[in-house]
């Protein structure tokens, strides 16, 4: 080892990784939360954030305050896992699962989604609201978790800042919608209140895809720019539970930017809209 | 100059924005084939409009252009371009990562996000440019691949389209090189054939 010759910058990185290594088990042993699986370089850029909005000067001076004062866990949690989404993210999404799987599911008596990372629930509102205009929501239960409790509160109160409904009906307009999105929220003080009809449709629970098992069997899993956020044997743990999960040729919908290609999952499903990252569950061989 | 030689470069990272495209142009057919350094561009764009700028590149440069996927491990040679609405991070591996994080500096992919992270994995084997562009974005950036010990690029403020971006960079560190794109091309060549040279020619 050349320790003697390493530039103060270098030990000063080899510290910090020290620290962040020991601050994740830390999180893990004392709260729980799994982050030991996520892909390092989204996390540690989160991670120094924290600091900075923590007034620390290094991550062992956030690691003894995450350990001693456990109020501030919850603002750490929403650091660690904020996710910025928006209503009918990516259209074409959306329009695929309308022209190309909703035909298919209008023919099941009954319908059972899981949206896995929901975070504020932008997502589950928006196919709650494209079953709602094919007809299908009715027969539907969504399942929307996450492993934020705060976040999942505010998931359930549908509730978004009006200054976003603008892009949501852009959005929503591209995905081949056939009504008005202004049909689904009311607007007041500045904010946008989904219609607790949708709500009515969606279970919002805790569950996290590092720690936890299949709770139920569902025609179409949702999990989009979720994976990305995990390492390949994180990620791999993941698409097993979806794959557990789906019913036989049952639905699986990942971001955009997401590929099932590093994963050791490639066979289990095939591509049904590639364009659209939708794919199917293979038939057990 | 401090830092490493030219011939020790792994990774180039490389930020631009309001007149981006045409200093890309002008760029990224520097590097020849052979080129050992994984190259890593953030060009901000407009959110909503699908980017055809991998296969504008791809027509003029000698190296692969691919927009950048999650996971994808990164081979050298490679110019790997951020896909809109997504950051693009360099994670250890090296591999390539995304991420749906907030915007930074009303920007996303933003330039700090992948410079910051390519310090991390590639120390003072990264190269770090600046380009034109109307905001702060990359400064910071910039300042980590210096703090790193990586050697720092940003384009001649008088030279470039909007000044802004390298100005700001310029308060915060003083960048080993200030140039004209002539001269950064000229620099990408340089590490393209040291690269070339120490690995004994094109990669087979």
């Amino acid at each position: 080892m050349d320790a003697q010759v390493e530039s103060p910058e270098t030990a000063q990185s080899r510290k910090f990784e020290i620290e962040f290594h020991l601050l994740i088990e830390a999180i893990y042993y004392l709260y729980h939360y799994d982050f030991r699986g996520y892909a390092a370089a989204s996390l540690r850029r989160r991670v120094k954030t924290a600091m900075v909005r923590f007034g620390c000067q290094t991550l062992s001076q956030l690691q003894d305050r995450v350990m001693h004062e456990p109020a501030i866990f919850p603002v750490l949690l929403d650091h660690l896992t904020v996710q910025v989404s928006e209503m009918f993210r990516d259209p074409s999404y959306f329009r695929s699962l309308r022209d190309r799987v909703v035909p298919i599911f209008k023919t099941y008596p009954s319908l059972k989604i899981w949206v896995a990372g929901c975070s504020a629930g932008e997502e589950a509102y928006s196919l709650a609201i494209l079953l709602r205009e094919e007809g299908l929501l009715p027969r539907t239960l969504i399942y929307a978790t996450d492993i934020n409790p705060h976040t999942l509160q505010r998931a359930e109160a549908g509730v978004y800042p009006i200054d976003r409904i603008a892009g949501f009906t852009i959005n929503h307009r591209d995905s081949g919608a056939t009504s008005s999105l202004s049909d689904y929220y009311t607007a007041a003080y500045g904010r946008a209140i989904f219609d607790k009809s949708l709500r009515d449709h969606i279970v919002f629970s805790d569950h996290s895809l590092a720690t936890d098992s299949v709770f139920a069997e569902v025609q179409l899993v949702s999990c989009r720019n979720v994976l990305i956020y995990f390492n390949r044997a994180l990620q791999d743990r993941a698409l097993r539970l979806f794959h557990e999960s789906l019913c036989r040729n049952g639905f699986l919908g990942i971001g955009s930017k997401e590929s099932l290609r590093f994963s050791s999952h490639d066979e289990a499903f095939h591509p049904f809209a590639r364009e659209d990252r939708i794919y199917q569950k293979a038939s057990a061989t | 100059m401090s830092g490493p030689a030219l011939n020790g470069i792994e990774g180039v990272v490389i930020g631009a924005s309001a007149g981006g495209v045409q200093a890309l142009s002008e760029l990224l057919p520097a590097f020849p084939q052979g080129t050992a350094a994984a190259i890593f561009v953030v060009l901000h764009l407009p959110r909503d409009r699908p980017s055809l700028l991998t296969e504008v590149f791809s027509r003029k440069c000698a190296l692969e252009v691919r927009e950048a996927q999650d996971k994808e491990p990164v081979t050298p040679g490679t110019v790997y371009l951020a896909p809109s609405n997504y950051h693009l991070l360099v994670d250890e591996g090296p591999q390539l990562a995304l991420s749906a994080d907030e915007l930074v500096h009303h920007s996303r992919p933003s330039i700090d996000v992948l410079f910051e992270s390519a310090a991390d994995v590639y120390r003072n084997h990264l190269l770090g440019v600046l380009l034109t562009g109307a905001n702060e974005d990359g400064a910071e950036g910039l300042a980590a691949v210096h703090d790193a010990g990586g050697i720092t690029v940003v384009q001649e403020p008088q030279t470039a389209q909007v000044s802004t971006m390298v100005r700001c960079a310029m308060q915060l560190r003083t960048p080993d090189l200030v140039l004209p794109l002539d001269g950064i091309a000229e620099l990408f060549r340089a590490v393209g054939r040291d690269a070339a040279l120490r690995t004994g020619g094109p990669l087979g």
